[in-house]
């Protein structure tokens, strides 16, 4: 082996090394990156999808039907039954409704659940405004209780006219598996 | 030689026999190791491919259970990607790297020992999943959650499994890079480096950059199921679609650690049988870099569908699309250094002849998956399948094929069977495009990926296509048969080999001796 490299060749091996090193952290680093990136660009936006809004609307457009789906669903095997009250309904621009999903712990003990929102498509997202919901926070049931939860929203007047179809979907989750946030 | 043994005794003190291949530094014998240790993966893989294809014969669920396709297709992926491309490759350089670029050996021999016999470590753990009654992991070899944290008893052993391979290369990375810096003999500068080791030594960055981001994503993943957070779990917060970004920023410059060695390989082998020197050795380096570069810009192109913004689509698009730039160079540069040469057409001549023609054909399809708008409809589809199949069979293993070839006779000191060579040539080739060809067509008119039952409209082609891939597997005995006889005997070997062969790795003899260039050779 040549003998005279070998100081040459542990500097080399050290910062590669590091460089690997590193680069294992910046795959977490990875995790807030991308938000900060969509923050910054606001590219993405998923804020306000489990927050309530902000602004009410001012105006109702009847000129306009759009068609608001929901979707239901639980994890494999968590203990719940869940499901909405109607599948679909359809609204004007700007005008408040209600809805209500209904959930049961099937369990003979007591559960607390959390419902996490998603809206279809993406770009949806920032228009289907909610006032009231039952994801805002935590659910107690008792054992085997089963109960109607409220939701309250409208879609805003300005959702870009090629879509004509929303859908919001929860999952349900128990508690145990939800950060605290 | 007897001078040669007498200032290197200490290296003749070697054990024989299972501890020689164990305790081996030599990096001829570990070149061999990896090599050998890649040819199995690639027919253990290989069977699994065709429990996959004779499922599809037919369509109906007729052999096997829907579980049972599921974990065929994830360790198929699994198998050929960490064990038999990516080892074939390191096994490749080296035994090639130390003698191109005039070196007694690896820059860290006991190191190398080391990234080796991690990987049937690896694959032990991986595979030894496919007797537990849960089953193999069945969720892809792209890992999505939350469906691979479904996967039961084997989702530890997969992720350590992936932990395992990521170090194996990354040793082997830092391993190559250190040869490649400090171990050059005196004269070669880098821009007279043989491509090959260009290839490799950005190969080699490559892996350092992104194995470890791989090794940190299935960290999480492993952490999200059994320690309780979030990284990927709607319900705590998470996103499974950060996965997807996480996994394809590692995942996109992985193609191009599957691919790059192979345009190194290309690069050696055509100028030797058009007799003539590599065109544009220049811009072959710097169109291996861009390549290299680009490959971190357009990891989002694998997931159009998740639901983008348009900025990002377009982003996405575009800068995939330049990557046909750099790669259009190095096609043409192949095509001109075959331009006027007095090409002959050895084995190694014709897997690199259908590498720049099949591979140009996956890169085309390539393109086509990047249009986003088009995306939507080839997304998750056959066509898919067919693309990246176009490049990395008669791609990376016809690079990886033409390479034994090239370099056989060089390792053993026999010619092989020009003959079977040529026989297995031709099977190969032909049945590559039987078996790929026919899915362009079920991809485009809709036929799912990774599904073990389809519409019956799809019948034909799948049969073709399952042909093909029976022809195709068992041409490779005659692959594994030439090797062997080879290794047995046959017609010795020159020392040039090739009559339009240049380089150092044709000055020493054949077969090379253990040790070479114990003295620098000097490079004019």
């Amino acid at each position: 082996m040549s003998g005279s490299d070998d100081k040459g060749d542990r500097t080399l091996v050290a910062k590669l090394v590091l460089l690997t090193v590193g680069m294992f952290a910046f795959g977490y680093a990875l995790v807030p990156l991308y938000d900060v990136f969509c923050e910054v660009t606001g590219i993405g936006d998923r804020t306000g999808v489990g927050s309530a809004a902000t602004a009410l609307p001012t105006a109702i457009d009847m000129d306009r039907e759009i068609e608001v789906e929901f979707v239901a669903s639980v994890n494999e095997g968590a203990p719940w039954e869940f499901r909405p009250s109607v599948s679909r309904m359809t609204v004007h621009p700007g005008k408040m409704y209600k809805t209500t999903f209904y959930a049961r712990n099937t369990t003979d003990k007591g559960l607390v659940g959390q419902a996490v929102p998603s809206i279809a498509p993406g770009l949806a997202t920032p228009y289907l405004q909610k006032t009231e919901c039952f994801c805002f926070t935590e659910q107690r049931f008792d054992a085997g209780e089963g109960r109607d939860m409220p939701v309250v929203f409208f879609i805003d007047p300005e959702l870009p006219d090629y879509l004509d179809t929303v859908t919001l979907s929860y999952t349900f989750f128990a508690q145990n598996r939800v950060a605290t946030r | 030689m007897s001078t040669a043994a007498a200032t290197h005794e200490h290296h003749d003190h070697h054990p024989t026999g299972i501890m020689r291949w164990l305790t081996t530094t030599n990096h001829k014998d570990i070149g061999t190791l990896y090599l050998v240790f890649s040819l199995t993966m690639f027919l253990v893989g290989g069977s699994m491919a065709l429990v996959i294809r004779a499922e599809l014969f037919q369509p109906g669920l007729q052999l096997v259970d829907p579980g049972f396709f599921n974990q065929m297709t994830t360790m198929h992926a699994l198998i050929m990607v960490f064990g038999a491309i990516m080892p074939a490759f390191v096994g490749l350089a080296n035994w090639m790297v130390p003698l191109m670029i005039g070196a007694p050996d690896m820059a860290l021999p006991r190191l190398n020992n080391w990234s080796f016999w991690i990987l049937p470590m690896a694959f032990s753990l991986l595979g030894m999943t496919l007797l537990f009654p849960s089953g193999a992991p069945a969720a892809g070899w792209t890992m999505y959650p939350p469906l691979v944290l479904q996967t039961g008893d084997a989702f530890p052993f997969l992720i350590f499994a992936v932990h395992l391979m990521g170090i194996s290369s990354v040793l082997g990375a830092i391993n190559i890079i250190v040869t490649i810096m400090n171990m050059r003999a005196p004269g070669m500068g880098l821009l007279k480096m043989p491509l090959f080791v260009w290839t490799w030594l950005i190969t080699a960055y490559l892996l350092i950059l992104v194995m470890p981001v791989l090794a940190g994503a299935v960290t999480m993943l492993l952490t999200d199921k059994y320690f309780g957070t979030s990284f990927f779990q709607a319900a705590g917060g998470g996103d499974p679609v950060m996965f997807q970004h996480i996994f394809w920023f590692f995942g996109h410059p992985e193609v191009y650690i599957m691919i790059l060695p192979a345009f190194g390989v290309v690069s050696q082998v055509i100028p030797t049988f058009a007799r003539k020197p590599l065109f544009g050795y220049d811009s072959m380096v710097y169109a291996t870099a861009s390549i290299a570069f680009l490959s971190f810009i357009v990891w989002a192109h694998h997931m159009f569908t998740v639901g983008m913004p348009l900025a990002g689509q377009l982003f996405f698009m575009f800068s995939t699309m330049l990557i046909a730039v750099p790669t259009g160079v190095k096609v043409f540069n192949w095509v001109a250094t075959m331009w006027k040469g007095s090409m002959t057409f050895e084995t190694p001549m014709l897997f690199a002849l259908a590498f720049v023609f099949l591979f140009t054909i996956g890169g085309f399809s390539g393109l086509m998956l990047a249009i986003a708008p088009a995306d939507l409809q080839y997304h998750d589809t056959y066509f898919v399948v067919a693309h990246f199949h176009y490049v990395l069979v008669p791609g990376a293993a016809f690079g990886i094929m033409a390479a034994v070839y090239y370099w056989l006779p060089k390792w053993t000191g026999h010619m092989y069977n020009e003959k079977l060579g040529k026989l297995h040539f031709w099977l190969s080739a032909i049945s590559v495009n039987v078996t790929f060809f026919p899915q362009h067509f079920v991809g485009l008119a809709g036929m799912p990926r990774r599904i073990p039952d389809y519409s019956t409209q799809f019948a034909d082609f799948n049969m073709i296509s399952s042909v093909g891939a029976f022809v195709f597997g068992f041409s490779q005995l005659l692959f594994v048969y030439v090797i062997w006889s080879c290794a047995r005997g046959g017609q010795k070997a020159t020392d040039q080999v090739w009559e339009g062969a240049e380089g150092l790795e044709w000055t020493v003899p054949s077969p090379a001796p253990h040790h070479t260039f114990d003295t620098p050779p000097v490079i004019r």
